[in-house]
């Protein structure tokens, strides 16, 4: 009888994970002897969770350490985008109470579920083997399936978690199959060495099987960043799904999408560069143009806002076509700056909305910034810094994304940026235009504006307008965290 | 004769694919699923792979399929009715047969074999494939089988908030 020697384990790369874990298993455990109006002590509990486990990023960075064989590694890459992650979650988290309290649906499972998505992203970002990073997608999306149908009471909301659920099952085997084909051609699921393997035998390029699978790959990609043609799920999805989960969604998986999109292809195939490059600047262009054209005439906020998340997705795949240490470093910058900005409008509608999901509507801000004047001033700043008006944090992302492509040769892609940067005002502005130019259709009841939802409007406005103003310190710690 | 044996599984188990989706009667599908995953697990037999087979059979063919036709039962699915829209049949064969393009362009270009393991025929019957599945997932790929535990927690808090009646 053979024993197995089992490696050594050190838990250091991952300890972000491990805490989000235990806190999660904590909470569900601790969950059982709550009543149901007081599960927003869970909500802080978790935040503790989500602090711990940041303040154990800090000291990794500069760092750099693999574990596990290999099979997850910290770097500065990785812990940027937990980072993202983190301050993603910690915002949905403080929207959360006030909303399912609304909508009588106040379960304490939602904070478990989301600390488990939190570390299935983090997974992604920090995975070096397509299992690890597969795994983290898969425990993200099981997650983000139950909650986009959270709501159990509302049609709309388990119509989100079942289509989600189906068009994510379909993606996942796209996913599957693609690492299965890159397996068989390579004999390894260890991105660096893919990467050696295909330096070694250039032959593997030709090899249509490689191909297929570098591209099945990409397809369940961009699935889960939602980009063209591939975005079909993501209006109903965005719309249906209850609206702090829907903030989540937008910003938190999106970033783990690009990181482990960005390291398998940075990493495993950079003698491909310019195979994938001409991929993904079709997919930019497709992502941005039908992102902007079909939001232009969206009623609903969530689901204009839904087509504005496409297409964000689509400025950071200009930066990811240039492929350059601007654009990349432009990516990261941008994911962390879009999630304040889109979380931030989120926390604005899930005040404005009624139980429901009611009031959801573009015209029902009509007389919003005369009634409300501070938080009509806070969405403006978002809706700005989202139509990437100076001086906000989304202007200086999209400044890089595009700067990264015009150093790179993509000039034309720059411009095609441009120009749908510039339709995109539209709609921002008709939000704008119904807040401070048109009398209400109704009086605005009394909103409730509890502490928790106030913060976080003030961590986004803070959020969006420093790195707008002084943009330095974040872009140098984006370009330190390059892949490149 | 190993290659007839192949020919003739492999030929069951892509007619009863096709049973699968053409029968209307779902409990109809769901047994010739099953003949399906039986087929699967006979060509894992055939090429080294003892326990793939065995798990094919367990989770697959036993347990997969129970829950399925208790789904089935419990819905009291009927017969399928009426024809569905020519829409979607004529752009599904489309793809249908375009990916079938794909995949004989694939099989005549590549080398099918791609990269060798170490792990060959000889080893197996040596080592035992049982042995040498679990000396992986506790070596090399530790952390995944790790994670897989959290993604099975998940599914289970999920299917209890989304169908429990009360909480």
């Amino acid at each position: 009888m053979e024993t197995i020697a089992i490696p050594a384990i050190n838990f250091a790369p991952i300890m972000p994970e491990v805490i989000l874990s235990i806190f999660a298993m904590v909470l569900l455990l601790v969950n059982v002897f709550v009543p149901s109006e007081h599960k927003a002590y869970l909500g802080y509990l978790s935040l503790v969770g989500l602090i711990v486990a940041g303040f154990t990023l800090i000291g990794g960075w500069g760092v750099p350490l693999s574990a596990f064989n290999d099979s997850v590694v910290r770097d500065n890459f990785s812990i940027f985008f937990k980072g993202i992650f983190l301050l993603t979650v910690g915002m949905s988290i403080l929207i959360s109470d006030q909303y399912f309290k609304r909508e009588e649906c106040n379960l304490g499972e939602l904070y478990p579920l989301l600390l488990f998505a939190t570390v299935g992203m983090m997974l992604m970002a920090s995975g070096t083997d397509l299992m690890t990073i597969f795994l983290g997608l898969e425990v993200l999306s099981v997650s983000l399936y139950i909650l986009a149908g959270f709501n159990r009471a509302n049609v709309k909301s388990n119509e989100a978690g079942l289509k989600y659920f189906l068009l994510g099952a379909f993606s996942t085997g796209f996913l599957l199959y693609g690492m299965a084909l890159t397996y068989g051609a390579t004999g390894t699921t260890r991105v660096v060495k893919i990467a050696e393997y295909v330096s070694q035998n250039g032959v593997v390029a030709q090899n249509p099987m490689f191909v297929i699978g570098m591209l099945l790959m990409a397809v369940g990609f961009s699935f889960k960043i939602a980009a063209a043609p591939f975005h079909m799920w993501t209006p109903d999805v965005y719309e249906g799904a209850p609206t702090p989960m829907t903030a989540f969604m937008s910003a938190g998986p999106k970033a783990a999408g690009f990181a482990a999109f960005m390291r398998v292809a940075i990493i495993a195939f950079p003698s491909l560069k310019a195979d994938w490059s001409d991929l993904l600047w079709i997919l930019a262009v497709l992502t941005m143009t039908i992102g902007n054209l079909i939001a232009l005439n969206q009623d609903n906020i969530k689901r204009m806002l839904a087509y504005s998340s496409i297409a964000h997705a689509g400025y950071a795949l200009v930066g990811f076509t240039a492929g350059n240490a601007e654009g990349t470093a432009g990516i990261l910058f941008y994911m962390l700056s879009y999630a304040f900005m889109n979380i931030g409008a989120f926390a604005i509608i899930v005040l404005v909305g009624k139980k429901g999901e009611a009031n959801n509507n573009v015209m029902d801000y009509a007389g919003f910034g005369t009634k409300h004047p501070v938080l009509a001033l806070a969405m403006a700043v978002f809706l700005f810094s989202l139509a990437g008006m100076p001086p906000t944090a989304g202007f200086i992302g999209k400044f890089y994304l595009f700067s990264g492509a015009i150093k790179a040769g993509y000039v034309w892609l720059a411009i095609i940026g441009v120009l749908n940067s510039a339709a995109s005002v539209y709609y921002y502005l008709r939000v704008m235009v119904y807040m401070y130019m048109k009398d209400p259709v109704e009086e605005f009841d009394w909103m409730k504006l509890t502490p928790a939802v106030a913060i976080c409007i003030i961590i986004a406005v803070v959020g969006v307008l420093l790195p707008g103003v002084v943009p330095a310190f974040l872009l140098n710690l984006a370009q330190q965290a390059v892949l490149l | 004769m190993e290659t007839f044996f192949f020919m003739i599984v492999a030929a069951v188990a892509v007619l009863a694919s096709i049973l699968v989706i053409t029968c209307k009667n779902p409990i109809n599908s769901a047994l010739s699923l099953i003949l399906t995953f039986f087929c699967l697990a006979t060509l894992y037999v055939t090429l080294d792979a003892p326990f793939m087979a065995a798990i094919q059979v367990l989770v697959y063919a036993g347990a997969i399929m129970v829950l399925i036709v208790f789904v089935i039962m419990l819905l009291n699915v009927r017969t399928e009715s009426g024809r569905r829209s020519s829409h979607s049949v004529l752009f599904g064969s489309l793809i249908g047969l375009f990916t079938l393009f794909q995949l004989f362009y694939l099989f005549n270009r590549s080398s099918l074999t791609g990269q060798k393991g170490t792990i060959d025929s000889a080893l197996i019957n040596k080592v035992g494939h049982t042995e040498l599945i679990g000396k992986a997932l506790y070596t090399d790929f530790l952390l995944p089988f790790e994670v897989t535990s959290i993604l099975l927690l998940v599914a289970i808090i999920g299917a209890v908030v989304l169908t429990k009646k009360k909480i």
